[in-house]
């Protein structure tokens, strides 16, 4: 039963083959199995979600249940849920019980979903390996000994090991998408303002966006019709109709023009990963596509400008952790400096010290053209590089990550040569488009993701594009040894 | 962009961060070539392109001036570190 598709857990339920507090039970069961190796959870909600799947169970007798009614979930501990410790992955707020719900929760809790915890996370979602977490490194289920990606890494390896149908993650600069390719996952990055921010810890603001992380195109699509939608809380949110995400899934792949750019392919792009990728176009190219060489000159600066962007924003969105009203604070602050810097520098770990510190230089006297008005026009470029692009094709693929998974510790050291693993996924994040990893074969025994990149609100085209692939493969449905 | 021990403290004490004088080196190490790393973006000619700030060209909402939330202090202040009589306590900031 665990094994199985949110769609097909949501007819076993209608049909009465099994209630929600039975299939609740066999994911808690797991998770009290596996997670101990994982370490996928921050926090596991067994009572609740035993109540809540009863109230489902409830609903369901009445007649009123809908696609998600006792549907098991998980949500990164990013996402601030009501009465439960909401950690972001930070020493910081590992005190933190949320006071109120995020959107993206309310939303999740209207749609009657079973909550089964909190997911592992890097800290504030900084990071691409999940090490930064203050509760220790996820372990990526192919492989314990690799990482399971981040920052997202919790959701994607509780989904890959069947300890979770399914979860929630944010994707800033492929926090979505390199775990879900890492671990061989799905994973959804919606356009910027698709899904609510409010209540999701933010990091970066102009580049944050939730969206859901399951085993299939049709699971995504299944939680995108709860999850987008336009929220007044949220000033970001774009009031844009939201489709039925499900309806288009079969649409056909007949005159699809794909487009790969030269940039996706060059150095730096394992061997074993650009061959996986190229027999996944030759899938699409058997379904009817067309494929289209094209060029995103920008790409190799959309790493640069990000680290200029992101840790800008992160320097002022973590600006309100001060030990005053929420959060760790210092023992026995002398005075208020004291209270900021010790509260501060003892809740935060070295990565978002970084960031921070980074952000701080950028946008102090005398530097802010120098570094973010230079970075902003840069995005201004690599917008405009997307838009050439769409003008010829319908959607651009490539790899989402440029290496399968890594070994625990092998980048931790430097910085540098970890923010080149996001090489792929964070022009997406700066211009704002969608984008989507899915599982598309293996590289000594690890997952690769390919990535589709649609235009703006595509989200429809990118769900059906990948479930044309998922109807003709079956890599969505291996199963890591030993789970 | 080299940064100096010098500017590593400045930084920190604008993000309102302790550091160590061993930390100080290492950030100062890691930043400088951090910064280098992001320098590359002088190698192109941005004269005339728009900066952008957000993806969208699109401004922010209005909105009636309504009365939409109600009061929880009591439930925000439950998690305070420290709050007497509905207010949030800090050192002593003004000498008595």
């Amino acid at each position: 039963m665990v094994y199985k598709t949110i769609a097909e857990l949501s007819q076993d339920l209608a049909n009465k083959k099994i209630s929600s507090v039975e299939l609740t039970q066999q994911f808690l069961d797991r998770i009290e199995r596996f997670d101990k190796s994982l370490n996928s959870f921050i926090t596991v909600t067994a009572d609740q979600a035993l109540a809540e799947a009863k109230n489902a169970d409830a609903q369901r007798a009445k007649g009123e249940a809908g696609p998600l009614t006792g549907i098991p979930f998980a949500q990164k501990d990013i996402f601030c849920t009501q009465g439960v410790k909401t950690s972001c992955g930070s020493k910081m707020l590992d005190n933190y019980i949320s006071p109120y719900d995020a959107t993206v929760v309310k939303q999740f809790k209207k749609a009657g979903t079973v909550l089964l915890g909190k997911t592992n996370m890097d800290e504030f979602a900084m990071g691409s390996s999940n090490e930064t977490s203050y509760y220790g490194p996820v372990k990526n289920p192919w492989n314990l000994e690799t990482v399971a990606g981040g920052s997202s890494g919790g959701s994607a390896a509780a989904v890959a090991a069947y300890l979770t149908p399914a979860a929630t993650g944010t994707d800033t600069g492929g926090s979505i998408r390199q775990p879900a390719s890492l671990c061989g996952i799905s994973g959804l990055k919606p356009t910027y303002g698709r899904v609510s921010r409010y209540g999701m810890i933010a990091y970066a603001s102009s580049l944050d966006q939730g969206g859901p992380m399951a085993r299939t195109a049709e699971d995504i699509a299944l939680l995108m019709n709860t999850m987008a939608g336009f929220d007044t809380n949220d000033s970001t949110s774009i009031d844009y109709p939201v489709p039925d995400y499900t309806s288009t899934l079969n649409d056909s792949m007949k005159g699809l023009r794909i487009g790969l750019p030269k940039e996706f392919f060059g150095a730096g792009l394992e061997k074993g990963v650009e061959e996986a990728i190229q027999a996944a176009i030759k899938e699409y190219e058997k379904l009817g596509a067309t494929i289209h060489e094209i060029s995103l000159p920008h790409s190799a600066l959309s790493i640069p400008a990000y680290y200029v962007i992101a840790p800008a924003e992160c320097s002022s969105n973590l600006a309100r952790y001060d030990g005053v009203r929420f959060g760790h604070r210092c023992k026995e602050p002398k005075d208020l400096e004291d209270l900021y810097k010790r509260s501060r520098s003892e809740g935060f770990g070295p990565e978002v010290t970084r960031r921070i510190m980074i952000g701080t230089y950028a946008l102090s006297a005398g530097y802010y053209d120098a570094y973010y008005l230079k970075a902003q026009k840069i995005r201004g470029l690599i917008r405009e590089d997307f838009s050439n692009a769409f003008d010829n094709v319908d959607v651009i693929m490539g790899p989402t990550s440029p290496t399968p998974a890594f070994k625990i510790g092998a980048k931790t050291d430097d910085p540098i040569s970890m923010y080149l693993s996001d090489i792929y996924t964070i022009a997406v994040n700066l211009a704002g488009l969608p984008g989507m990893s899915i599982p598309a074969g293996f590289v000594s025994d690890l997952p690769v993701g390919l990535q589709l990149i649609g235009d703006i609100f595509q989200e429809p085209r990118l769900l059906n594009i990948a479930h044309s692939y998922q109807k003709v493969t079956d890599w969505h449905t291996r199963i890591p040894k030993g789970f | 962009m080299s940064l100096t021990a010098t500017d590593v403290k400045k930084i920190a004490h604008l993000a309102r961060l302790n550091m160590s004088e061993n930390d100080v080196a290492a950030y100062a190490e890691q930043l400088s070539k951090i910064m280098q790393f992001v320098e590359q973006m002088n190698e192109t000619d941005t004269t005339g392109i728009e900066p952008i700030a957000h993806s969208f060209d699109i401004s922010q909402r209005m909105r009636p001036d309504e009365v939409t939330e109600t009061d929880q202090r009591a439930a925000f202040q439950a998690i305070a570190p420290q709050v007497e009589a509905g207010l949030y306590l800090v050192p002593q900031v003004i000498e008595g």
